[in-house]
């Protein structure tokens, strides 16, 4: 029963895809000769202009050219022009510095918020403010006092993945079920055992829900943070072909974005699933 | 030719016969003076002779009749071969041509990828910098935010910006006030107003009223341009039109979009208008003013200070690209050098229809003009006060400014002259040209003269 529903729903999302491909394809066909102009003319402007070429790439363009850019992801054509393996380390290595450092310090620090309800309430209205700021508004801010682009970039991973943590990790740790802590305050655990053995086992799959929202955002940040900032990553790709008007590296960064979004996403969904336990 | 290409002329004045020394009297000076005053000799060396020589030369024959006199009894070699005998002019010349050696040789400049960034860029691919001594990487840079941050915090020793802006943050115009200084102009014209396709019937300003135009930023030639072309036309550009800061590469597909009516933009935005069929050139800037500054070459003059030798060395490094860039043809091999990823990122056909000057005007025409975009390094101290003029204008400065002193300490007329003369090129003597812009005059020395005639303004 289950195999042949995966079955089915694994049709049904190639028809998808395949429905969406013709329809992508047959919307962005050429119309042919738009205007008569001279042949001196012609040659000085662009297929949009001169064939009616969509200004829109189709997917044979764009397979076509992620298949280019697969054939050598490693390229290295001087400091603004680089494979997108290269770019795409850049951004993964960025987001896992700055994504490391939120976890550092949420969790920790949602740990004791989260044990003290006088601290969670007092602080609340901080993070609720702080919270949904978006990465555009933190960087000229960075810029301004931290004085360096990269260190910008990874301080807004920070200060955007660290709240989603920190919540779920005040949220988790406060609503650990009270029978467990006073069984172990029963049994005379100290502070730190019951902290490390009883809360912390209780509160994980919460924390990890959280670790996992925040890995999304943090991707979702860099590329708006490698935009403004340039240099590398592939949001600077991203940006980059945009200033050329080449829509179609641009959707295939769109793709290879949201593949590494799903990968980094999935990893932390097996995370979760290996501290879940029933109750 | 320059100035110093032969001291063994006898029918060559070393005094000079016009304000730029180059030509051999005043009305010759006129015909040429659209020119350029900075064409390359053929090698470096050859012209660090030529400077040597012709001071050599001029400390033997005072009286220049004199040196004639002699030139054309003994002729040129025998001339040359005597001076040689008893002076040293090889040694002299390795000498004169060793500079001091740069303090900072890995450098960083930042650039925004259109055409005003040329000379900056093409120094690298075609050698420039490695020919000066120095190993410069260029940086792509998102917008002019990032960059005047990125050069203000050292990320970048120097940087590509808008001639305006050093100006701007010198005097701490949406920023703080970080004292700055422009060795080298970039480029002159090289711009243009491009109106979408369905206004191709709408070519009078006046008809413009409520429209949408981008700018690339505040503090740019272009603002000001714009500004200074629709006021002309009876149109205040604060309340009959909307202005907005876009960066350059959005303003196509805000174009596209319908978004904007149209833009003044730098080059090969404008042209990559034309060459995806959603634009038109209505006019180029050079129509409104022809040789206006647009973008320049700035650093700190902390890194100035810190680090001269390098400085100079950069300086000398844009001086040489900029003469490169500035021979037509020249402009063909620039546009292929600078098109890829790694640079501009732009198709080469549209960088080869903005630096030749034969475009599509996106009307069904081919247009030529040579001079559509041009390089000129010299920092006229002049286009510092009329910029400085309209800021005042359109209210970025409020209360007095005292424009001869900002232009001297931002725009660098001596030094650039210094460099420029060391390297056996022929800078104007003077820092102060007066210009036209649409048909009226500038006088530098009267600025507040010049700002009171304009009817629109800014009430301040």
């Amino acid at each position: 029963m289950t195999s042949s529903l995966r079955l089915r729903a694994g049709l049904v999302s190639i028809v998808l895809l395949a429905g969406f491909l013709g329809i992508w394809h047959l919307a962005t066909r050429s119309t042919g000769t738009v205007a008569t102009m001279s042949p001196e003319y012609a040659k000085l402007m662009g297929l949009t202009a001169t064939q009616g070429k969509s200004a829109m790439p189709g997917p044979l363009d764009v397979g076509a050219k992620l298949w280019e850019h697969l054939r050598r992801p490693f390229y290295d054509n001087g400091a603004n022009d680089k494979g997108l393996g290269i770019q795409l380390g850049y951004s993964i290595a960025r987001v896992g510095t700055g994504y490391l450092l939120a976890v550092l310090v949420a969790i920790p620090l949602g740990f004791l918020i989260g044990m003290s309800p006088l601290l969670s309430k007092a602080l609340d209205p901080f993070i609720q403010v702080l919270k949904p700021i978006s990465p555009l508004a933190w960087m000229p801010l960075a810029l301004y006092t931290i004085k360096d682009s990269s260190i910008s970039a990874i301080f807004v991973i920070f200060i955007c993945s660290i709240w989603p943590m920190l919540l779920n990790t005040v949220f988790g740790v406060a609503s650990v079920r009270k029978e467990w802590i006073n069984v172990a305050r029963t049994l005379e655990v100290g502070t730190l055992r019951r902290a490390f053995t009883v809360i912390l086992p209780a509160a994980a799959p919460t924390i990890l829900t959280g670790m996992r929202i925040s890995i999304g955002i943090a991707w979702l940040v860099i590329v708006a943070a490698e935009m403004l900032v340039g240099g590398t990553g592939i949001g600077y790709f991203v940006w980059n072909e945009w200033n050329n008007l080449s829509i179609t590296n641009v959707i295939i960064a769109i793709l290879l974005i949201g593949i590494v979004g799903m990968l980094l996403d999935q990893i932390l969904a097996r995370f979760t699933r290996m501290v879940t336990f029933p109750e | 030719m320059s100035t110093f290409d032969n001291p063994f002329d006898p029918d060559r004045n070393l005094r000079g016969g016009c304000e730029c020394g180059r030509h051999r009297s005043a009305a010759e000076h006129e015909q040429a003076s659209p020119a350029l005053r900075c064409d390359p000799v053929e090698s470096e060396e050859k012209r660090y002779e030529g400077v040597v020589a012709s001071a050599v030369m001029r400390a033997m024959f005072p009286q220049d009749a004199a040196r004639r006199a002699f030139l054309k009894s003994v002729g040129a070699s025998t001339a040359l071969a005597a001076l040689s005998q008893f002076f040293p002019l090889k040694t002299a010349t390795e000498v004169f041509a060793a500079t001091g050696t740069p303090e900072k040789k890995d450098l960083k400049v930042g650039f925004i990828p259109i055409t005003c960034a040329t000379p900056i860029i093409m120094a690298a691919p075609l050698g420039f910098y490695s020919k000066h001594g120095l190993n410069v990487e260029v940086v792509k840079t998102a917008g002019w935010a990032v960059i005047r941050d990125k050069t203000i915090n050292k990320e970048y020793d120097a940087a590509h910006m808008l001639a305006p802006m050093p100006l701007a943050i010198s005097l701490g115009l949406g920023a703080n006030a970080i004292p700055f200084a422009v060795p080298a102009i970039e480029n002159i014209n090289g711009q243009g107003i491009v109106l979408a396709t369905k206004h191709k019937d709408k070519r009078d300003p006046k008809d413009w009223k409520g429209m949408k135009f981008a700018i690339p930023f505040d503090y740019s030639m272009h603002n000001y341009l714009l500004r200074y072309y629709l006021a002309e036309h009876g149109l205040d550009p604060d309340t009959d039109v909307q202005l907005r800061s876009v960066p350059p590469p959005e303003m196509v597909a805000n174009l596209r979009a319908d978004n904007i009516d149209g833009f003044l933009a730098p080059d090969n935005i404008c042209q990559r208008a034309i060459y995806d069929g959603v634009g038109f050139m209505h006019l180029l800037s050079k129509e409104i003013w022809d040789g206006h500054p647009c973008c320049s070459f700035a650093a700190s003059r902390e890194f100035i200070t810190t680090a001269p030798n390098s400085f100079a060395a950069l300086t000398r490094a844009i001086v040489d690209a900029t003469a490169y860039a500035s021979k037509a043809e020249n402009r063909k091999q620039i546009a292929e050098a600078i098109a890829p990823a790694n640079y501009i990122n732009a198709p080469v056909t549209v960088l080869e229809q903005v630096l030749t000057g034969t475009y599509a005007d996106g009307l069904g025409g081919v247009k030529t003009d040579a001079k559509r975009v041009d390089f000129d390094p010299f920092p006229w101290q002049s286009f510092a006060v009329w910029m400085l003029t309209q800021m005042k204008r359109w209210g970025q400065i409020k209360g007095d400014v005292d424009y001869k002193a900002v232009a001297e300490q931002v725009y660098l007329a001596t030094d650039t002259r210094k460099l420029m003369t060391e390297m056996g090129l022929s800078p104007p003597t003077d820092a102060y040209k007066s210009f036209a812009v649409m048909g009226k005059t500038f006088d530098p020395g009267k600025p507040e003269d010049y700002l009171a005639s304009f009817k629109i303004r800014k009430a301040s």
